[in-house]
């Protein structure tokens, strides 16, 4: 989620950016992330990246042997994947954010980065918590697709235990229930942050 | 990066993007058949008909479709004779049927939920005009509510059968050869990972892309009453 959250971030600045590549190269990355089904990229990372780097290595007359953990090609796919679904979550918090206040900053003289830093990041997390908390859902749940390169997280361990017992239902139940304790816990801590995030906000009565 | 492996499994590649589509399609039109009543359940103010609805909406959005897909198809082996005693164990013996149902309900769960958001939205003066017409229950559903909630549904249900098409690509850990199914079975024999798995990329966004192109055109159709400034997107 941290590498989610920092891609996101910097793609949606670069897609928001005056520079045309930056904009361009962004918007490739979420069209083309957004259409391919999670398992692929998985298995293709996991399975196809060592490959790629070893026959590639070969082309320039190297023999070297790479091997991705499941862990690491877990973590960084699922962070690459769900980085192209944060992407138009900032996009839309960053534009939701007033003209009025880039304004008033730059005429007290902040250069970008200084409104960035203190104008734009505060108060865009208002508008980015209730989509993030969406992409976070999506991704608690994306997690199980991990099992299939046999990293042993829960739904692994299901597995596992299912084959042991030989009560698949009982085992697969009780994981879905995990899940949605995790499910329900991030929507009481969601809450809690969107409660947080408004406190500045003035209600209408 | 080796071309002639992609050539040689280019027609097992179509016939999985056939299962592909035929596993979406027939998931999206059950799952669409059981959102209707499921979201016109969640919008009823009698707990008695909203809660059931909510639970199972609340269990399907909340766990992972690849453990609801395991608890069809393996966790039902758990409860063979029972399920043979009453004849239904020749269907959860299929792989096919246990995709197709497990699909249908998640899809159904989800897409209840964006058509409660369509209902929800219908004018409230519409609803006035209508009883003052004197419809009432299903002929004001039908000819007032519905079609209404379906059009300002559309856009988030066009994101919703995007994303349906993409899960398919689990049914390939239940032994089915889809998109997926193939592209790991070929590559499995042929250590040709990183070349079959970017073909089934590829496909996957033609077809992402195609469905996503098919369904603006539906909505154009649907919306076109309404001016182009009024659509929110």
């Amino acid at each position: 989620m941290a590498i989610a959250i920092l891609l996101g971030l910097g793609a949606a600045l670069c897609k928001l950016s005056k520079i045309k590549s930056l904009g361009i190269l962004a918007e490739t990355y979420t069209t083309v992330i957004r259409g391919i089904p999670e398992l692929v990229l998985i298995l293709l990372v996991y399975y196809g990246a060592p490959t790629l780097i070893q026959d590639t290595a070969a082309f320039f007359g190297l023999d070297i042997y790479v091997e991705i953990k499941p862990m690491i090609a877990g973590i960084f796919t699922i962070g690459f994947i769900y980085g192209a679904f944060a992407t138009e979550v900032f996009r839309g918090a960053f534009l939701a954010v007033g003209k009025g206040q880039i304004e008033a900053a730059q005429a007290c003289g902040m250069g970008p980065i200084l409104v960035f830093r203190r104008i734009l990041l505060p108060q865009m997390w208002r508008f980015a918590i209730p989509g993030l908390g969406n992409v976070w859902m999506v991704l608690i749940k994306a997690t199980a697709l991990i099992s299939v390169i046999q990293l042993p997280e829960l739904m692994r361990n299901t597995d596992i235990a299912a084959r042991n017992t030989h009560k698949p239902f009982t085992c697969y139940f009780t994981a879905s229930l995990l899940y949605l304790a995790i499910t329900i816990f991030s929507l009481l801590f969601q809450q809690w942050a969107e409660k947080r995030a408004n406190r500045g906000v003035r209600r209408e009565a | 990066m080796d071309n002639n492996i992609i050539i040689e499994t280019l027609p097992r590649f179509l016939s999985g993007a056939l299962l592909t589509l035929e596993i979406t399609s027939l998931s999206v039109i059950l799952g669409f058949l059981l959102a209707i009543p499921l979201a016109i359940m969640r919008v009823s103010k009698s707990p008695f008909i909203n809660i059931p609805a909510y639970c199972f909406n609340f269990y399907f959005r909340g766990t992972p479709l690849l453990v609801q897909l395991f608890l069809i198809y393996y966790g039902s082996g758990q409860f063979q004779s029972f399920l043979s005693d009453i004849g239904l164990w020749q269907f959860f013996r299929e792989a096919y049927f246990c995709a197709i149902l497990s699909l249908t309900l998640n899809t159904a769960a989800y897409s209840s939920e964006i058509f409660r958001g369509g209902i929800l939205g219908v004018p409230f003066g519409e609803l006035e005009a209508a009883r003052a017409c004197g419809m009432s229950g299903p002929l004001l559903y039908r000819r007032i509510i519905m079609p209404a909630a379906l059009r300002i549904a559309w856009p988030a249900y066009t994101n919703e059968v995007v994303f349906l098409l993409q899960a398919s690509s689990l049914v390939s850990i239940i032994t089915l050869m889809d998109i997926t199914g193939v592209a790991r079975v070929v590559s499995a024999r042929s250590f040709a990972f990183y070349e079959l798995f970017i073909t089934a990329g590829v496909l996957y966004l033609i077809l992402v892309y195609g469905l996503i192109f098919v369904f603006k055109r539906i909505e154009k159709r649907i919306t076109a009453h309404l001016s182009p400034d009024v659509m929110i997107r």
